[in-house]
């Protein structure tokens, strides 16, 4: 068994409206920052993985994605699998 | 009759649903706590209350829906046993995979806090046979994350097959964007699963039994579940 570490970016999905980021939006254009659009806010998880190589470290992440880090009916989520230090 | 009341770290509505079914709808009341790995003898209704289950950690909902006592109420849920979600047990609900959907953040990204005014869509339902339909009723709500969305197929199938119980409309029962709290698509603030014994709801029937706090619209819930499931 090998140690991995699985980072997972979790944002909504496209088309569910982010009103977290369209505040910080407008909070930017209101300190002249109007060339930054499309900000949308998400989740950052990281985890430790014990696994026989990166591939099923990988689908193990998913599974525990779709079972209870994320939520599949807004959310998406894009898993990076890499050696553990 | 007899409820059974879920209690989690961080519910905080359980009392509430417990004086509400016991001092003011006159039934017998236990709690259940959310390490327990049996639901107590002659339940007809568990009820899954209001709060901060687990502090909202990752998502409203999410942490509960795993807790010990969760997969003896699926077990009881699908066997046909009486369960009401009432708010944060709305969200539990939905993570359980017992209603569709998700709750998530109001529109406004505020949370809310306030009396609004339900319409009654389906009156019958276990939990609503003592309202007429179209009879509005004052509830209060006490949520940041209670905007309900589902796929519009989803959506299509609730509509289509009576599962919205309440909607948000106004004080004359006009079911109108300007009345909506929280952006729920159609203004749903309730649904019942497909065998019509499973309600989620985002306001808080409970908090609105006792004439004394000015409102016991809510009872309406409870009797109409005691009428309809006392042995």
């Amino acid at each position: 068994m090998n140690n991995y570490k699985a980072q997972i970016n979790i944002t909504l999905r496209a088309g569910i409206l982010d009103v977290q980021g369209k505040t910080v939006e407008h909070a930017l254009h209101s300190i002249d920052y109007p060339m930054i659009s499309q900000l949308r806010i998400g989740k950052f998880v990281e985890m430790n993985v014990e696994a026989d190589n990166s591939g099923a470290a990988a689908k193990l992440a998913d599974e525990a994605c779709k079972k209870l880090i994320a939520n599949p009916i807004i959310e998406d989520y894009k898993i990076t699998v890499s050696e553990s230090e | 009759m007899k409820y059974g009341v879920v209690v989690f770290p961080g519910s905080n509505c359980d009392h509430d649903a417990i004086t509400a079914t016991s001092v003011y709808a006159g039934a017998e009341t236990v709690e259940i706590w959310h390490k327990d790995t049996s639901i107590p003898e002659g339940i007809d209704c568990i009820i899954i209350p209001g709060g901060f289950s687990f502090g909202d950690y990752l998502r409203s909902g999410a942490i509960a829906r795993v807790s010990p006592i969760m997969k003896e109420v699926i077990k009881f849920a699908n066997n046909g046993g009486h369960v009401l979600g009432i708010c944060n047990g709305f969200q539990i609900l939905t993570e359980a995979g017992l209603l569709p959907g998700t709750l998530q953040r109001n529109e406004s990204i505020h949370f809310i806090c306030k009396d609004v005014h339900l319409k009654t869509i389906n009156n019958s339902s276990a939990f609503t046979t003592k309202l007429k339909n179209d009879t509005v009723i004052k509830i209060p709500i006490a949520h940041q994350e209670g905007n309900f969305f589902a796929e519009p197929e989803t959506i299509s199938e609730l509509e289509d097959n009576n599962r919205v119980i309440f909607r948000y409309c106004d004080e004359n029962g006009n079911v109108s964007k300007e009345a909506n709290p929280n952006g729920s698509i159609n203004n749903i603030a309730g649904i019942i699963n497909e065998k019509g014994n499973v309600l989620g709801m985002m306001p808080h029937p409970e908090r609105y039994c006792d004439p004394i706090l000015g409102c016991a619209d809510g009872l309406a819930v409870f009797e109409s579940l005691n009428t309809n499931l006392s042995k």
